[in-house]
């Protein structure tokens, strides 16, 4: 019925909400699921075992190596390997010094490596004082200083060397992993070099990881590491879900990205719901007219729900294809966004309960209307 | 003499928050078969009012108004917006056209609420818009018409679907004396036939010949029916 101004208003606060309702999701699910990306980062065991007051993947609390010969006992595990994950120091080259997240991998078998090595080889770590550094690390907190004030820096190369603790380490290779919430540099080494980096202590020995036996039921082995040992033992997917759980517990990420799209919800409620309610008020005469010459309020309201879901689907579409070009734009930056369909849904049925509600307050009206209005001047 | 219209002593009030306005004060009248009755009378006498309820937009307080016998306080609200859509037409002051419609689209709006499919009922308006000299302009939308031409398309409309009573308030008021004339040719050229009457409320003194019968009303009172002086 008219009036173009008025539709592009209706149509851009729809926009505006399906925007924010999928976009801060997808940055939330992104943040998320960076918290437990160690965890996906490592796929080969099939099982996490640690200490029972370990409350995310971050949270060390390391055991004592003979744990290990007791997991490894235990009937059903496949093999058990030792991981050390634990926060040193390192100093480079111009004398600074950078925390850095080490990981220990058991020395024979290197299993729990980056998922993906850009230069060298995970083998190569066997060669003696080596590390592997990420790739994110190497250019940036662990590069070394420009040459020209404030340039960038210069990233650190297969053949460069660190100092862990005093202690030499050489760079034979760089990796890609996952980012994850802590913003140090993963270096990758060896078990027993990890030990040697380490300020020496009784228990090391972060997690070890477990793989099943083929047809083991993993649930009746976590239950069984659990009761021989006294450990906490959790499939991948559990780790996963208790270190999410933990963050949306413990942190004021959910609150935050809550209110945003709460508020995305709200402002956009609030601008279509009012433009929407404009829009009937402004052609309430015809509406009365329709109903002096006999149309149905089912009619009439037929044809406000029509309305509403063409702005709809129309403000759902353009701020879904918003949300996309946002996370096409930003993929390679630091920024975390993730968009499964689950997200469409979600800020579907938001976008919907929007014009639901928008439509109501006007079929209200419609339906409250005299239809005597036609002959008022 | 059949009756189109028969209202026996009709009140009704408005009852706005600050004090009760009394429209129609006891009104009696009827409207033959056929006829054009006009119905004049100072501004907020209740003329608006009237018309309402007999066009059954308005439900009055008390008295009875029975349209070709039947009485639409007696019908449920479905077949009170049936009968309306099939035997009343409507003419406002204001044209009321949907600005975002086309002419035929507009005509043929009263055919579509009685159910007839939208293209035949696009082909009858169109015929209908030659018939009142606006064949070659059905594609314009309202605003790109003059107000006699908008007249003539709101007429078209509440002629289509064969209503059997038409109700206009203030046709001519919003146009100029020669349009309005050509207006009232049109209205009592096509618009009445036997079986069919027009009410018309106007202030429009020059206009009344085209008349039956005038009703004089005065604050919420009919205190003059005359005929038309050639019918007397
Ligand atoms: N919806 C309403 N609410 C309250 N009072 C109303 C309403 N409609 C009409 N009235 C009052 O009822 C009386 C009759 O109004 P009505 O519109 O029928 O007069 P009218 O004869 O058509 O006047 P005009 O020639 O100015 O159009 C007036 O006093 C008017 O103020
Ligand atoms: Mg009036």
């Amino acid at each position: 019925m008219g009036d173009k101004g008025k539709y592009i208003g209706i149509i851009m606060g729809l926009t505006f909400a399906s925007l924010i309702m999928t976009q801060q999701p997808a940055i939330f699910v992104g943040l998320m699921s960076r918290s437990y990306s160690f965890i996906s980062d490592l796929g080969l065991p099939d099982i996490w075992v640690m200490d029972n007051k370990v409350q995310f993947v971050d949270d060390i609390k390391p055991l004592q190596d003979t744990e290990l010969y007791r997991v490894r006992g235990i009937s059903g595990v496949e093999w058990a390997m030792p991981l050390f994950k634990g926060l040193l120091k390192a100093r480079l080259t111009d004398g600074t010094f950078q925390t850095c997240n080490v990981i220990g991998l058991d020395d024979a078998t290197l299993i729990g490596g980056p998922p993906t090595m850009i230069e060298g080889k995970l083998d190569d770590l066997r060669r003696s004082d080596s590390v592997i550094v990420d790739i994110d690390g190497a250019t940036e907190k662990l590069g070394k200083p420009s040459l020209i004030p404030g340039g960038k820096p210069i990233p650190l190369k297969i053949g460069d060397s660190l100092e862990l603790n005093d202690r030499r380490a050489i760079v034979v290779g760089i990796a890609k992993s996952t980012r994850t919430f802590q913003s140090q540099p993963m270096v990758y080494t060896t078990y027993s070099r990890a030990k040697n980096y380490a300020p020496v202590e009784r228990k090391l020995l972060s997690f070890i990881l477990v793989k099943s036996k083929q047809g083991q039921d993993l649930h009746e082995l976590t239950q069984r590491i659990k009761q021989n040992t006294g450990l906490a033992a959790y499939t991948q997917a559990e780790f996963k879900e208790l270190t999410y759980q933990y963050f949306m517990h413990n942190t004021g990420i959910p609150i935050n990205f809550g209110i945003s799209i709460m508020l995305g919800f709200i402002v956009g409620a609030a601008i279509a719901g009012q433009t929407f309610y404009n829009f009937t008020l402004e052609n309430i005469r015809q509406f009365g007219v329709l109903k002096a010459m006999g149309t149905s309020n089912l009619t009439l309201l037929k044809m406000i729900l029509l309305q509403a879901v063409l702005v709809g689907s129309i403000g759902y579409s353009l701020g879904v294809g918003l949300t996309a070009l946002f996370g096409f734009a930003t993929r390679h930056t630091i920024l975390a966004f993730k968009f499964p369909w689950q997200l469409l849904v979600f800020s579907g049925a938001g976008v919907s309960i929007i014009c639901i509600f928008a439509a109501l307050i006007s079929m209200i009206k419609v339906l409250r209307l005299e239809p005597a209005i036609v002959f008022k001047g | 003499m059949t009756l189109a219209v028969r209202c026996q002593n009709l009140t009704k009030t408005y009852d706005t928050n600050s004090q009760i306005v009394t429209a129609l004060d006891g009104i009696s009248l009827d409207i033959p078969m056929g006829e054009l009755m006009m119905l004049v009378g100072p501004s907020g006498c209740g003329k608006t009012t009237l018309i309402s309820v007999i066009a059954g937009i308005l439900d009055q307080n008390s008295g009875e108004c029975e349209l070709f016998g039947e009485n639409l306080q007696h019908l449920s609200g479905k077949d009170k917006l049936k009968f309306r859509a099939k035997n009343i037409g409507f003419v406002f002051q204001a044209f009321n056209l949907l600005p975002a419609l086309n002419a035929a689209e507009n005509v043929a709006i009263p055919l579509i609420i009685n159910g007839m499919n939208r293209h035949l009922a696009e082909r009858k308006a169109i015929e209908l818009l030659t018939q009142v000299g606006l064949g070659e302009r059905w594609t314009s939308l309202p605003s790109q018409l003059s107000g006699g031409q908008q007249q003539r398309v709101a007429i078209a409309r509440a002629l289509i679907h064969n209503p059997r009573l038409i109700v206009c308030d203030e046709p001519t008021s919003a146009l100029d004396h020669e349009t309005g004339l050509n207006v009232m040719h049109l209205l009592k050229s096509v618009a009445l036939q036997k079986d069919r009457s027009l009410v018309i409320v106007t202030h429009d003194a020059r206009i009344f010949e085209f008349a039956d019968q005038v009703a004089e009303m005065d604050d919420g009172h009919i205190i003059n029916v005359k005929k038309a002086p050639l019918r007397t």
